[in-house]
């Protein structure tokens, strides 16, 4: 077991090195000056080239990779050369918004997911199974942002029962917050909801025809409890791996849908440093993406050995 | 069995953990209000969605027009400022006297005013501020102030400004963030703490999302109606349009959609104000490149387009046609619409004699609603001219900017000029993104600053004319100012002629 561990940390360490080369690298070669973006139409040359100074842009690209990078170790996330203020707080601030959201629709998600995907196996030859089946097929095929406007269109602007977009902190008005949170996500979660229901119910349906299960019946077991005690654990390792996967999505597609529901998260700071070329907040963001990214897998694969023995053994 | 327990315990332990650290985080960014104002409150609190986003809060660093909208006039006032019909009223200064020679300006200030961090406003504030833009600022817009000799308090409520030589546009430059009036002792954060004398302070600024002001109870002037106003940023026409549609904010304060004004007129809880803005749409040239260096093919553009079908077409008939670089608030305006009426035969003629029968040219287009939608249009009415414009798209600002702005990588843009006065700016240097190269406006626009104002008047008219005859550019049409709001919300502004949004006139009936 701590092999495992101690190999998937190495991975993890190689990954986030290589990875803030490439964002650091891409971000360098992006069009756009910010000093000329920030002084606006009009600026003389000479003022362009005093604020790259100021801004530390004259810099040789390794001095400027040393220092981001040195900063992000001791935890220190820069000052934004454009707002003039702390990027990490700021980051921190967007991160707990992006969270809950994430962590929200992750809920609607399992809530679909679950027992629409052992309903769709149990009753695969059935009806009813099918129908669900033709429904899902459908939500994997909507894009997050697409039932975004649609849920605005019909639940907050034809009838009224919810806010079209916004955000409140729970802490300053929890009814407020729960229903401004409802529509995103809804429109982040029945998504992925829609694509995790095909793998519990293909997880389910290979379970179905293991020897265990049969064993388990002739114990005296009847079809559901089976299932519920040994089946849904076999189940859970393709469930568990693509639910990490999805996280990662989740995190991905919170951007766009942020953008739809004018959320202050982390894809509109991502978004408005773009526009900005605020080149250190755009870094930053991203760079906890790929951390948030990566830390997820790592975690999904030390699930894996929590929740399957026979990995265990194998090490 | 107790294993896989134990198990699943962990995982929803995890997952619980991990919700609760969020929530609470999540209630931490909501004390110092990672949110903003979502919900309106009450009778004396607003909601004010707007569109273009302050990076920053410091105007004299960070160029753009969304800073001084939101801040000027409400939390900085200046000495001066313009009224509805583009006319100089006073501010924190009562009144003023110009010298005959028209070089030294006397200002007579307001003895009441403070500033928000205590510091009571005098003339040497102003003579601080004044010095200031010359030596601090660095956005393109300080170069107004150069024109300035020196300025000095003659006495707590007096000051005094000498110029160089007499200038017509010093005095409006001065209604405009190049006026602000800062404190000796409050410029140390401008990014994010604004000290100012306007009737409202700053209560939080949420970059990208939000701007909280409060009511300044010490203010000099009459005190506004709204004890809060939020100001609301919004990147997406639509998600603005559902905002008030659902009540979260009260006040569109731009229409970024014009067609969808369609929708918010027919529903009887708003009023809309249509009236007229600064921002010339400019279908520009590059003047100095083949083949706009020949007049008969800017020509030719200018009678190929069809201005009242595009503006129909691409901008729901919303905007008014100007036919050069002056809009009718201005005191020099005059009605050149007719000057290229729309004439695809004509245009095929001068192309033919220019020997540029079916020329390609590069339409580089900024990012930007006007400009995409009437881009379209101005492509196909090009080609009924047997012009094909070929269209690129470039991100605005950084590499529109970079390429077109810098770069003069391009034969013709499409772009909103909105700061107030700015023919002389656009046409009057030949190193400016247009190229424009004529002496004769450049000598116009000199004696249109030093002359008096009748001198000034005649002279920019003139200019304007020559630039439209020129065929320098051409101007698709103006954008209109259209603000939606909740019916019984008053004071709210018809005209957007300038920087700021004023909040202090408004009220709710």
């Amino acid at each position: 077991m701590w092999v495992t561990v101690l190999q998937r940390t190495a991975i993890l360490a190689a990954s986030l090195i290589i990875a803030s080369v490439v964002v650091f690298a891409v971000l360098a070669v992006l069009p756009g000056d910010p000093a000329r973006v920030a002084l606006g139409v009009n600026a003389t040359e000479e003022a362009v080239v005093r604020l790259r100074e100021q801004f530390g842009l004259d810099r040789p690209l390794v001095v400027q990779y040393a220092d981001w990078a040195g900063g992000l170790l001791r935890g220190d996330l820069g000052t934004s050369y454009v707002s003039k203020s702390p990027v990490g707080p700021q980051v921190a601030d967007r991160l707990q918004v992006t969270g809950i959201l994430v962590l929200a629709s992750m809920l609607v998600a399992l809530v679909v997911a679950l027992p629409a995907g052992v309903v769709m196996a149990v009753r695969h030859r059935r009806l009813s199974g099918l129908l669900l089946s033709a429904v899902s097929q459908v939500g994997v095929a909507v894009p997050a942002f697409l039932a975004g406007i649609l849920l605005i269109t019909v639940f907050a602007v034809r009838l009224r029962w919810l806010p079209a977009n916004g955000w409140t902190p729970p802490a300053a008005d929890p009814v407020m917050f729960l229903e401004q949170l409802t529509l995103p996500a809804l429109s982040l979660g029945l998504v992925q909801g829609a694509v995790l229901t095909r793998y519990v119910r293909s997880a389910i349906l290979d379970v179905l025809h293991e020897d265990y299960l049969r064993t388990a019946r002739a114990k005296g077991l009847t079809a559901g409890r089976a299932l519920v005690r040994h089946g849904l654990r076999n189940a859970a390792v393709p469930v568990v791996t693509v639910l990490g996967l999805q996280l990662a999505t989740l995190l991905i597609g919170a951007v766009v849908v942020e953008r739809v529901f004018v959320v202050p998260g982390l894809g509109s700071l991502l978004l408005d440093g773009v526009a900005d070329r605020d080149l250190l907040v755009v870094r930053d963001v991203v760079m906890v993406l790929v951390v948030a990214v990566l830390l997820v897998n790592f975690l999904v694969d030390l699930l894996y050995v929590a929740i399957d023995p026979r990995l265990r053994r194998a090490r | 069995m107790t294993r896989l327990r134990r198990t699943l315990g962990v995982v929803a332990g995890t997952v619980l953990a991990l919700t609760v650290v969020a929530c609470d985080a999540g209630s931490k960014a909501g004390s110092d209000g990672s949110g903003g104002g979502a919900s309106k409150s009450g009778e004396d609190a607003l909601s004010v969605g707007l569109v273009a986003v302050p990076a920053s809060l410091d105007f004299t660093t960070v160029d753009g027009a969304a800073i001084p909208q939101a801040l000027l006039n409400n939390v900085y006032d200046g000495l001066v400022k313009l009224d509805q019909n583009g006319e100089i009223q006073p501010d924190l200064a009562k009144s003023w006297q110009v010298s005959d020679d028209r070089k030294t300006y006397t200002f007579d200030l307001v003895d009441n005013a403070t500033f928000s961090n205590g510091e009571k406003f005098t003339a040497d504030d102003a003579v601080f501020s004044i010095n200031r833009v010359m030596s601090d600022w660095t956005i393109s817009l300080k170069a107004a102030m150069d024109v300035v000799q020196e300025a000095k308090a003659l006495s707590p409520s007096q000051l005094q400004v000498t110029l160089k030589e007499p200038s017509n546009d010093w005095l409006y430059r001065m209604t405009t963030r190049i006026g602000a009036m800062f404190s000796k002792t409050g410029v140390d954060n401008l990014a994010t703490k604004p000290v100012g004398t306007g009737a409202y302070t700053l209560a939080k600024f949420n970059r990208g999302d939000s701007i909280a002001l409060a009511r300044n109870d010490d203010y000099w002037g009459k005190k506004p109606f709204f004890a809060s106003v939020t100001l609301k940023y919004f990147k997406d026409a639509t998600a603005l349009n559902n905002a008030l549609i659902t009540g979260t904010i009260d006040v569109i304060g731009t229409v970024q959609a014009p067609e969808s004004l369609a929708q918010l007129t027919k529903d009887d809880r708003f009023q809309v104000i249509e009236g007229v803005t600064n921002g010339e749409v400019v279908l520009s040239f590059n003047d100095s490149k083949a083949p706009f260096t020949d007049k008969r093919v800017r020509q030719a553009v200018r009678y190929a387009i069809d201005h009242k079908a595009l503006v129909d077409t691409c901008w729901a008939g919303r905007g008014t046609l100007i036919g050069s670089m002056v809009p009718p608030t201005d005191p020099w305006y005059e009605d050149l619409t007719g000057v290229y009426p729309h004439d695809p035969e004509k245009a095929k003629a001068l192309l033919a004699q220019a020997g540029q029968s079916s020329p390609t040219l590069r339409l580089r287009l900024p990012s930007l609603p006007y400009a995409q939608s009437c881009g379209q249009v101005v492509k196909s009415q090009l080609a009924q001219a047997g012009i094909n414009a070929k269209i690129d798209t470039l991100e605005f600002p950084a590499q529109w900017l970079q390429t077109v702005f810098t770069n003069h990588d391009y034969d013709m843009s499409i772009v909103a000029h909105v700061e107030p006065h700015d023919m002389a700016a656009v046409f009057g240097n030949p190193k400016y993104y247009t190229q424009y190269d004529n002496p004769r406006v450049q000598k116009l626009f000199a004696a249109a600053d030093t002359g008096t104002e009748q001198e000034q008047a005649d002279d920019l008219k003139q200019a304007a004319r020559t630039l439209s005859e020129d065929a320098a550019a051409d101007w698709l049409f103006l954008l209109p100012n259209l603000v939606v709001a909740e019916k019984g919300i008053t004071g709210l502004p018809k005209n957007a002629i300038a920087e700021s949004f004023d909040l202090t006139r408004l009220a709710r009936s």
